[in-house]
């Protein structure tokens, strides 16, 4: 018999410390099934984020870089422009350090184009700190902060960061996935191996959204969780390539996936 | 034939994997308690696994290795 799947070699023998069932786990497999595939590892540099995912940087066997809250594409964008032609530089960011501390980091690392790969984890909440509102928390969404929902009228309505990047002439590459099912996770490891190729070849500024679950925060069981993601987020956060400008789709692109 | 391994000890009994595999042949022990306090994931019918790794895809703490 053949092994058919194991662990993949840029993942450290490391138990993670996230909680049952939380998707950051397979994420990270993605990352460094990606990293493997494309052998890669010797060269590339993470940037791991503050959230639950704060501690990346014990779980990846490239070398790794903590950056303050938010600040992770500016962390970056020095390593990267330090030995640009060698080094491959991928960020791995939750949506309260993206989108709301990190938000102008995000923005700007877009609008110049920063040629590295950027894996935001979308999970509608602040996971590490206790399950408060995020910018992407949904309408209505029961949080520690909005026991009664988010009521847009008072917290504003979430940040959608791909459709909003898209807008940019500067990325490269956006795609929204989840991995809430194996056929998702399919399609997001090839959409995370997308991201790092497009960097190998110098296209420029390559992210991509993950719907995530967090449920403990959420409270709900991991099947649960997953089922919400279905049901609830992906109606709001439509799966699918926001912008790929090699392949003319995107806002004035044109191109069958303009959107 | 196919073979499912699970480190057991490793396993936090979230059974995202039970819904994953397309057999419906995994189930939380009932018996054994790991050692973070889990009743971990096994195989109930280990000659009816036929290796596509679903389980092993879906599974957040990369516990799984998967054989044919
Ligand atoms: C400058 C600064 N402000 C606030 C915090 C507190 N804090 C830690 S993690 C976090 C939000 C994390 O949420 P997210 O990025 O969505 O990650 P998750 O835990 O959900 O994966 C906040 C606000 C901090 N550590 N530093
Ligand atoms: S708090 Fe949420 S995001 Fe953080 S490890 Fe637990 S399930 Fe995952
Ligand atoms: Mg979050």
């Amino acid at each position: 018999m053949a092994v058919v799947f194991e662990r993949p070699k840029a993942l450290l023998d490391v138990p993670f410390h996230y909680c049952p069932g939380c998707t950051h786990g397979i994420v990270h497999r993605l990352v460094a099934e990606a990293i493997d595939e494309l052998g890669i590892e010797g060269r590339t540099v993470g940037i791991a984020p503050v959230g639950c995912s704060v501690m990346a940087y014990d779980y990846f066997a490239c070398d790794m870089i903590e950056a303050a809250h938010g600040r992770a594409p500016a962390v970056a964008t020095g390593v990267k422009r330090s030995d640009p032609d060698n080094l491959i530089v991928f960020t791995y960011q939750g949506d309260g350090d993206l989108a709301s501390i990190g938000t102008a980091e995000t923005v700007h690392a877009a609008a110049r184009n920063e040629n590295i790969t950027i894996i935001f984890i979308n999970n509608a909440i602040y996971g590490m700190t206790g399950g408060q509102m995020a910018p992407t928390s949904l309408p209505g969404q029961v949080t520690q902060t909005s026991p009664y929902g988010r009521d847009p009228k008072a917290c504003g309505y979430p940040v959608k960061i791909c459709e909003m990047l898209a807008q940019l002439e500067g990325p490269e590459y956006l795609e929204r996935v989840t991995v809430n099912s194996v056929a998702h996770v399919r399609a997001a490891k090839k959409a995370i191996k997308k991201a790092f190729q497009n960097q190998i070849d110098g296209k420029g500024f390559s992210l991509i959204e993950v719907l995530s679950s967090c449920p403990t925060n959420w409270g709900m069981t991991p099947k649960k969780a997953m089922e919400w993601i279905d049901e609830k987020m992906i109606p709001y956060y439509p799966l699918g390539v926001y912008k790929d400008r090699s392949a003319g789709i995107g806002p004035g692109l044109g191109g069958k996936e303009d959107k | 034939m196919a073979k499912v391994t699970f480190r057991t000890d490793e396993c936090k009994g979230c059974g995202l994997c039970i819904d994953a595999c397309p057999k419906g042949i995994l189930k939380l022990s009932e018996e054994t308690i790991n050692k973070k306090g889990h009743h971990p994931a096994e195989c109930a019918d280990p000659d009816a696994c036929v290796g596509c790794a679903s389980c092993a895809l879906m599974c957040p703490d990369c516990i799984i290795t998967v054989e044919r």
